[in-house]
């Protein structure tokens, strides 16, 4: 059983979701905003499971939602690469500020 | 300083570092294997908590999968292996500012809030418990969600594969 405060691990997965948040402001490559969205998404996770484990040890719904949380992201990314390789195709550029065709 | 606390520490400085490094670096490449570090040590920190099959999951998931995805149309759109563009300074500001601010304001949230002791006793996570949660339909059962989950997955792939198909120019 480990030892350490729940503040603790709730500081990393604060900071690992707005480490996330920063690299989705500041990057304008599609590639690189779709790793800041799953570097988010992994705070997420990290926070159900630790609410799980300090706050509400008798039942697991916080691992279950971990799970399909995990699985959506899977599906997430392969939708977003699919639509990703082919905004490629058209403009030539995987730069947001690129595809700019329905911008008015 | 106790063993296991060093081990936490040890694991959630190198999500810290690794993470920074993959929204910082300018090398493309070198940010997709920065990630995945970040992912690997947060299966550590599932290990760390005793969350074993979440800890699976995750290095099958993610490490195996998603990282590997990103890597491959990372191949298929990058033209010339050279750095990302500087982005203004402005923006660099702004987006720092706002996500400290938020940092510091969502845990100064969690600082003050006191959260409620739980006095039931914690049940054992074995992977035969969760696999009959899952497929459990009575109290506290998760088959609903999952069979949207698995329906979810079905579209999604049919969906990229409709996206990413290439159509053929009309000769």
């Amino acid at each position: 059983m480990p030892e350490v405060k729940m503040t603790y691990i709730l500081f990393v997965s604060f900071a690992l979701f707005f480490i996330g948040a920063y690299g989705f402001l500041t990057r304008r490559n599609m590639i690189t905003m779709l790793m800041a969205v799953e570097l988010m998404l992994n705070a997420v996770n990290i926070n159900f499971v630790v609410f799980n484990k300090y706050l509400y040890a008798d039942k697991a719904d916080g691992l279950f939602f971990t799970i399909f949380i995990i699985t959506i992201a899977a599906a997430e990314a392969a939708v977003a690469i699919a639509i990703i390789i082919n905004i490629y195709r058209k403009f030539r550029s995987i730069d947001a500020e690129d595809a700019d065709t329905l911008k008015w | 300083m106790e063993i296991s606390a060093f081990f936490f520490y040890l694991i959630s400085s190198m999500i810290l570092v690794f993470g920074i490094l993959t929204v910082t670096t300018r090398k493309i490449f070198r940010s997709a294997i920065y990630l995945l570090f970040t992912l690997i040590n947060v299966a550590a920190l599932y290990f760390y908590l005793n969350y074993e099959f979440i800890a699976a999951v995750q290095i099958v998931v993610y490490v195996g999968g998603i990282v590997v995805l990103i890597l491959f149309s990372l191949f298929l759109t990058h033209q010339v292996a050279g750095d990302l563009p500087s982005p203004p300074w402005q923006r660099l500001v702004f987006a720092l500012l706002s996500c400290l601010f938020a940092f510091g304001f969502a845990f100064c949230l969690v600082m003050k809030h006191s959260f409620p002791e739980n006095k039931n006793a914690p049940i054992n996570l074995t992977v035969s418990y969760i696999g009959k949660q899952m497929l459990n339909y009575g109290d506290g059962g998760f088959v609903l969600p999952f069979e949207v989950v698995s329906i979810l997955l079905l579209a999604a792939m049919i969906g990229c594969i409709a996206i990413a198909f290439k159509t053929k120019k009309n000769a």
